[in-house]
């Protein structure tokens, strides 16, 4: 049997994540078909047809798809669920909002976060903030799962699977969009970025991110922070990794001002190189890192931001 | 109008945790013990409903080992005014507990039942969510703000881009958010008040739920280890590695 992947998107394309997605459904079955459900999705349909190992595309138009809101979303996903074996959705704010509405209906257990598929019924998960690691074995019929995009390489472009048109199911009339505050930012999204500069409470000031932006800049990496330093109103709450934020596995992560909560660590341990910056010597922060400064980081962020610039 | 909010007894979030040694899970034994934090902040947000006048009760319930009633009582203690404890040995995984929440929600009829987004333990973020599922009720998740007027409740998410603003009917399912409130602590004379406070236990059988887990877990691990990194002394040293050693700039 095939696997469904429910596709998020912004009615343009459909998201990084789904590549990741689309990756880890191929482990889990022979054929992996994308469901695009939107308000004028053509588009965001056409690139999930894009995604290699993609065999095909299911679009449902309706106006009650919009904004993705569960109540509306989750009936579509159940009624198409019986034809799969999996329904995999990306462990992101939209996942994990839809999925577990989906099992519930379904009356089946629901993976989360699974980092690792060990075989189409058996799945390794982080548990404990990543401190510890499950394998766990679902003997449910429909096996829904949601993924850590990150622990999944994506799939490549390339592909031109076939749309199919199917129909909607309309709105459940419990719930409305009322509009969205979205950060805006030219700078690369923090989950997909290559580089990520983070900064904690050791910033001290929302103004001093400022500092952090502009080595953010030279190096075209995404901005993150520690729940300190969203807690204490720096950075907007879109900026938070850790275990209940965003999770991140940059090439290079930068943790500046930042001790290293077990919470924080959770979202960025899986981080090719990790450099750290802080004036404690014995902040945790330094037993994950690659590289650790020890320092003023006042003094230490503007010297490392301009030794990057003459290359 | 009830407000049912569900609280979870977790290994307390400062403690490191151990994996035993037969890989069977995690140590519990003399492990310091405490409410989610994610439970916390739903409790308070359900107790500050009460003290504007937006809701006349608050019920915590709790679903697990004896133990719970001490989470129950921690709940009680911030301002909760009676607890349920669906007292079970068993493992339960989050879909049995949606069920027993489903019970206790079919027979005390709250107009909102509050739960964090996750429990620090299996980090699983799935209990609001298919709570609302099987009462065919709409769902809040991730909130950062709530506000309750005329039957409905306009929720501010936290999404992966920033925030987002919904409106749902009640009865309605919220799950929290880390930026919703700051749960306050507990005062003495409320701790003291709140041993009187009463607390139904119940069984899963009385309630009608097969909580059998449907999740086998195999085995349970310690990560991979980073190994250990190097201290540089200065920026000039670390963009040298950076360039040269990790080849990542």
């Amino acid at each position: 049997m095939a696997v469904l992947v429910v596709a998020a998107h912004d009615g343009k394309t459909v998201r990084a994540n789904v590549a990741n997605a689309v990756a880890a459904a191929g482990q889990m079955g022979p054929e992996v078909h994308v469901l695009v459900a939107g308000s004028n999705a053509g588009e965001a349909a056409q690139s999930a047809a894009a995604i290699q190992g993609v065999a095909k595309v299911l679009q449902a138009e309706d106006a009650a798809y919009a904004n993705w809101l569960a109540e509306d979303i989750a009936p579509l996903v159940v009624k198409l669920a019986p034809n799969y074996s999996h329904v995999v959705m990306a462990a992101d704010s939209v996942g994990k909002n839809i999925a577990p509405r989906v099992a519930a209906l379904l009356d089946v257990a629901q993976v989360s976060e699974a980092i690792q598929v060990v075989s189409p019924d058996t799945f390794v998960r982080p548990i404990y903030a990543g401190n510890a690691m499950a394998t766990v074995q679902t003997a449910d019929k429909i096996k829904i799962v949601t993924v850590r995009p990150t622990n999944f390489k994506a799939a490549v472009g390339g592909g031109s699977a076939a749309i199919e048109q199917i129909a909607g199911t309309g709105s459940a009339g419990l719930s409305s969009f009322a509009g969205a505050e979205l950060s805006k930012s030219e700078r690369p999204e923090l989950t997909s970025a290559k580089i990520v500069v983070s900064g904690g409470r050791g910033l001290q000031s929302g103004e001093n991110f400022k500092m952090l932006e502009t080595l953010a800049d030279k190096l075209g990496a995404g901005l993150g922070a520690s729940r300190a330093a969203v807690d204490a109103g720096y950075v907007p709450n879109d900026y938070q990794v850790g275990q209940t934020g965003k999770v991140v596995a940059p090439d290079l992560y930068i943790a500046i001002g930042i001790s290293g909560a077990i919470q924080h660590l959770a979202g960025m341990k899986d981080s090719k190189t990790i450099v750290a910056i802080n004036k404690d010597e014995e902040a945790p922060i330094f037993q994950v890192a690659d590289y650790g400064l020890v320092g003023d980081l006042f003094q230490l962020v503007p010297e490392l931001t301009a030794a990057i610039e003459k290359k | 109008m009830k407000v049912l909010v569900a609280v979870k007894r977790v290994i307390d979030y400062n403690v490191k945790i151990r994996v035993k040694a037969d890989n069977t899970g995690v140590e519990t034994a003399n492990v310091k013990m405490s409410m989610n934090p994610f439970d916390e902040i739903a409790v308070e947000e359900a107790i500050r409903m009460k003290e504007k006048g937006a809701a006349t009760e608050v019920i915590a319930f709790s679903a697990g080992p004896a133990q719970c009633q001490e989470t129950i009582r921690t709940a009680l203690a911030m301002g909760a005014d009676r607890g349920i404890l669906v007292q079970s040995d068993a493992e339960l995984q989050p879909l049995a507990v949606a069920k027993l929440l489903k019970a206790v929600v079919d027979k005390e009829q709250p107009g909102l039942v509050i739960v964090g987004k996750q429990a620090i333990d299996d980090d699983s973020n799935q209990t609001g969510q298919m709570l609302a599922a099987l009462l065919g009720w709409s769902v809040g998740t991730f909130a950062n703000k709530l506000n309750v007027a005329d039957g409905t409740v306009e929720v501010k998410r936290e999404v992966d881009g920033g925030l987002e603003n919904i409106k749902i009917k009640m009865p309605a399912v919220i799950t929290t958010d880390l930026r919703l409130n700051e749960p306050r602590y507990a005062s003495l004379p409320n701790i003291m008040k709140a041993k009187k406070k009463p607390i139904e236990t119940l069984a899963p059988d009385a309630l009608g739920v097969d909580v059998a887990p449907r999740l086998k877990t195999l085995k349970v691990e310690e990560p991979p280890k980073r190994k250990s990194g190097i201290k540089v002394k200065t920026v000039a040293e670390l963009v040298e590695k950076l360039r040269n050693e990790a080849g990542v700039i």
